[in-house]
């Protein structure tokens, strides 16, 4: 999707934000292309919100500029940018019924009343709740709610549409079925999009890309399988999904040596002798006809098993790797195929072409 | 990397720039109505008759005068002592209110708020029918006069107690159930946990209620004109300084003595009571009082009494105003009512404290909630609304008497523009609104606090112009609070006489001001009757406001109750 040629609707250039002396956001860069639907994902406290807030104005950057679809907007009050946003409580008028809410933007506009009720009866038919369109917001449930805001947002089709972790306070059952909502909703308006949310497993569904953040800067931008399956740092790497992480030198080229045991990987042409962290994930420990012409074969012993549905995690000692224990997931068909239990002992393969190699700093 | 780039400066709409003007033109009637004005007091007390500057010379005078300077000897001990003894008071009747199932807490509640709506000359004249020199219970007092301290104390210790009480009742109501169960479940006796749970809870509360009462009777002017006979007072001294020597730098001297302790008191409770605040965690589970037949008969009766101490002073006030004349003549009569026979206002001044508390609930609620809600809610420009939260905290700590002065130096200098107030309706409806501000600034300002943060944001996006997010989102929303202010500026208009007492002219006299004249020309019965009117208003409002505010709020707040 991200390609030279297609010109960036938002481009957010060196954006740096203090509170007093701390720095919310260091020097942060990036494009947002129209129609796209974008991610900010990271720890509470990383700077994905006061990014989102600098971008519709309510708070303002210290320094750094903005521009929306070719127009400057770094210094604008936020009533003179185009965008709708949805927060985590909603912030639906308790006073107004439903149909108020939606409206209050579309009257600001001066719109006449018989249009102004025939785009709100649009807008609540597309969200499905026609059916409570005269009911006050405290009679909705929170999913309700949470698409009442949205129609409200998205009543002037504004150009950017922004979401403060909007799904955050509903239940686990509600939140599923609101993720492929929302998305449907923002391919209908086909407006671009910014959520930010520190649920990774949101963002891996629903974003086309996503911007992980730790500590105010930007760690990695990508599509979610990049995120997921190259993550350029150890902190994405940790962050999202699980992963095991061994201290390791490199040997020679593609060797690196962990504790007693040499494995093979791709050592992306670090010097010999340097520190590095290697990287694994759970899955891609594999027990399955493991022989010895595999490489990374290694023994270990099975200390722990906890079940979790379709697959167990499993956690490994191996004498090689002295203290060092490691997290797999197998596959429920593998455990009953290989009766792997407590105490069991077998060889897995650690998948050279999965690892990852991080320098150790 | 930043070195050199310059910082981002936020351009100001439109609705930010009118809402700015907004907030400066009431910050600048703030300004006027109380920073001016207490500017001009102290520069007063420290120039001669003549109007030169003098320094200190006048505060020398002060001092070394032994007369001026008892009555601030006695000003701090009938407050000390008034204080302790509504504190003990209040915390008992409190306590039985909120941590015991005593039976009637409904009847004692409202028995409780009876001081408030009444002048604080009323119990004054009550007193003189009970203790007076022909009065029924006059032998309790064992050849002490009630004119004096004693009165003086029992008067003011009568007024305060509501105050005080509505305090302590916060500070008891926000406790964590949890921590009586785990004192208990540790095997902590009763006595115990009183004093390492009950007391450090409220500890904050108490200061707080304490340093308030403190205020309110070092700086009351009503109780001791009316019971103090010779026995002086800062208060009545100003009064007597200005009023009857015409000395008006020494009165100013004796304005800023009182303003002092004010002060100090106005800090610490400050600070007090943003210590409670940080005391309730939102885990708090609510406490629920268990049946305990000794400890609630007892508290009955300790509740009871007070009850009782209470309606016997608004009962004599009461009766007094119908009897034709005490105590020789006790047959029922309306006369006394016939308040156009006397001198100090008559009928007149009762209708002139109607229109003043009118134009005040009115006026005041709107530009109080309006101020409170430009700073709560503006953008930007913070040193503005900073400095705007900041001026509105200090009438609180300025007695009625002080900014009473204080007007008269400012508004009645020929020189200010400002002078034709002077005299006028208005003049009292600025004085009573400012006199009142703090309390109402916080209302509202606690109210809009409780406001989804987000609206003004939502409301930005949405291109919503701040009037009409202001007139169809802020104001529903706030309605109680918002009327809650009106009422209590509403009473308050109607009893205060601190700081109107200087200010009245012969046309705007007040009701509560005809109480104090009538005292002063011996026509006590009417005084008692007028008094009685007063409480008659302020009790039907509140009734009314009952009413009222259940039904508007039904109609308005319909989405509040679903």
């Amino acid at each position: 999707m991200h390609s030279e040629n297609v010109k960036p609707y938002l481009k957010i250039r060196n954006i740096t934000k203090k509170f007093g002396k701390f720095t919310a956001l260091n020097d942060v860069s990036l494009d947002i292309i129209e129609n796209e639907f974008v991610c900010f994902l990271g720890p509470s406290g990383c700077g994905k919100t006061t990014l989102l807030r600098a971008i519709a104005g309510l708070d303002i950057q210290t320094y750094g500029s903005i521009s929306q679809g070719g127009k400057d907007i770094s210094s604008l009050p936020p009533s003179e940018r185009d965008f709708g946003i949805v927060f985590q409580s909603y912030a639906l008028f308790p006073n107004l019924t439903v149909t108020r809410n939606v409206a209050v933007g579309l009257e600001n506009l001066g719109i006449l009343a018989p249009k102004v009720q025939q785009r709100v009866d649009e807008l609540l038919s597309l969200v499905d709740l026609m059916d409570h369109k005269d009911k006050y917001p405290a009679q909705l449930s929170g999913g309700q709610q949470q698409r009442v805001a949205l129609a409200r947002a998205m009543a002037t089709s504004p150009g950017l549409l922004l979401l403060d972790e909007p799904l955050s306070a509903l239940d686990a059952k509600v939140r599923s079925h609101l993720r492929h909502e929302i998305k449907e909703l923002q391919r209908k308006f086909a407006v671009t999009t910014i959520m930010v949310t520190h649920d990774q497993e949101e963002a891996l569904t629903m974003a086309d890309r996503i911007v992980v953040m730790d500590n105010g800067t930007i760690e990695q931008v990508g599509k979610p399988e990049e995120i997921y399956c190259t993550p350029k740092t150890k902190f994405v790497a940790d962050f999202v999904g699980t992963m095991n992480f061994l201290p390791a030198i490199i040997l020679s080229n593609n060797t690196v040596q962990v504790s007693d045991t040499v494995l093979t990987c791709d050592t992306e042409n670090l010097p010999v002798g340097s520190s590095v962290t290697i990287a694994i994930r759970p899955e891609d420990i594999n027990a399955r006809n493991v022989t010895n012409s595999d490489s990374n074969i290694l023994q270990i012993e099975v200390l722990h098993i906890e079940f979790l549905g379709s697959f167990c995690r499993a956690k490994l000692g191996c004498n090689d790797l002295k203290g060092i224990t490691l997290r797999a997931d197998f596959s429920i068909s593998i455990v009953r195929l290989l009766s792997i239990k407590v105490g069991s002992r077998l060889n897995v393969s650690l998948i050279p072409k999965f690892i990852r190699i991080y320098v150790t700093d | 990397m930043t070195k050199n780039t310059p910082i981002v400066r936020q351009k100001s709409s439109r609705d930010d720039l009118i809402m700015r003007a907004c907030m400066i033109v009431i910050g600048l009637f703030l300004a006027i109505a109380i920073i001016l004005p207490l500017y001009t007091l102290s520069s007063k007390s420290l120039e001669n008759k003549a109007g030169d500057f003098i320094g200190l010379s006048n505060y020398i005078d002060y001092f070394s005068t032994p007369s001026l300077f008892q009555s601030a000897y006695n000003s701090i001990f009938i407050s000390v002592i008034g204080t302790v003894t509504v504190l003990l008071f209040a915390f008992i009747y409190a306590y039985a209110l909120t941590r015991t199932q005593m039976p009637f807490k409904w009847f004692f509640k409202i028995v409780a708020i009876i001081p408030l709506l009444t002048p604080s000359m009323l119990s004054g004249i009550s007193l003189v029918y009970w203790f007076g020199n022909q009065g029924v219970a006059k032998i309790f007092l064992m050849g002490e006069s009630i004119f004096g301290p004693i009165g003086i104390i029992m008067g003011s210790v009568y007024w305060v107690f509501p105050h005080a009480l509505m305090i302590i009742i916060t500070a008891l109501s926000i406790t964590d159930a949890r921590l009586y169960e785990t004192a208990a479940v540790l095997r902590t006796s009763k006595i115990k946990t009183f004093f390492m749970v009950t007391i450090p809870n409220c500890k904050f509360g108490l200061i707080s209620a304490g340093f308030v009462v403190f205020t309110l009777i070092f700086t009351d002017f009503g109780v001791p004109k009316v019971i103090g006979g010779s026995y002086n007072v800062l208060a009545t001294d100003i009064y007597k300084q200005i009023i009857g020597q015409q000395n008006f730098q020494m009165g100013a001297v004796v304005a800023v003595v009182l303003l002092t302790p004010a002060i100090v008191a106005f800090a610490v409770d400050r600070f007090a009571q943003r210590r409670q605040v940080a005391l309730i965690s939102t885990s708090a589970v609510p406490y629920e009082p268990k049946k305990n037949n000794s400890l609630d008969l007892t508290m009955l009766i300790f509740c009871s009494l007070i009850a009782f101490l209470i309606l016997c002073m608004i009962g004599m006030a009461q009766y007094a105003a119908l009897v034709e004349f005490w105590p020789y003549n006790l047959s029922f009569t309306l006369e006394n009512f016939n308040f156009d026979l006397a001198e100090g206002g008559g009928w007149g001044s009762y209708f002139n404290s109607i229109q003043l508390s009118v134009y005040t609930a009115l006026i005041g609620s709107i530009v109080i909630f309006f101020g409170a809600y430009l700073v709560e809610k503006g953008r930007g420009f913070n040193f503005g609304r900073n400095t705007f939260h900041g001026v509105a905290m200090i009438p609180l700590a300025v007695p009625g008497m002080a900014l009473g002065l204080a007007y008269i130096f400012f508004f009645n200098n020929p020189d200010n523009p400002l002078s034709f107030l002077y005299g006028t309706m208005g003049i009292l409806v600025i004085s009573t609104i400012t006199h009142f501000y703090t309390v109402s600034h916080l209302t509202a300002t606690t109210a809009l606090k409780q406001m989804d943060q987000e609206f003004e944001s939502v409301s930005a996006s949405l291109k919503t112009p701040f009037f009409r997010s202001f007139q169809k989102i802020t104001v529903p929303i706030c309605m109680p609070a918002i009327l809650d202010i009106s009422i209590y500026l509403f009473l308050n208009a109607m009893t205060t006489v601190s700081a109107v007492i200087f200010l009245y002219s012969a046309n705007t006299r007040l009701a509560a001001i005809a109480v104090l004249n009538m005292d002063d020309q011996g026509e006590l019965a009417m005084a008692a009757a007028m008094a009685m009117m007063i409480a008659y208003t302020c009790g039907g409002i509140r009734i009314l406001y009952a009413i009222g505010t259940n039904n508007i709020l039904a109609k308005t707040q319909k989405w509040r109750f679903q």
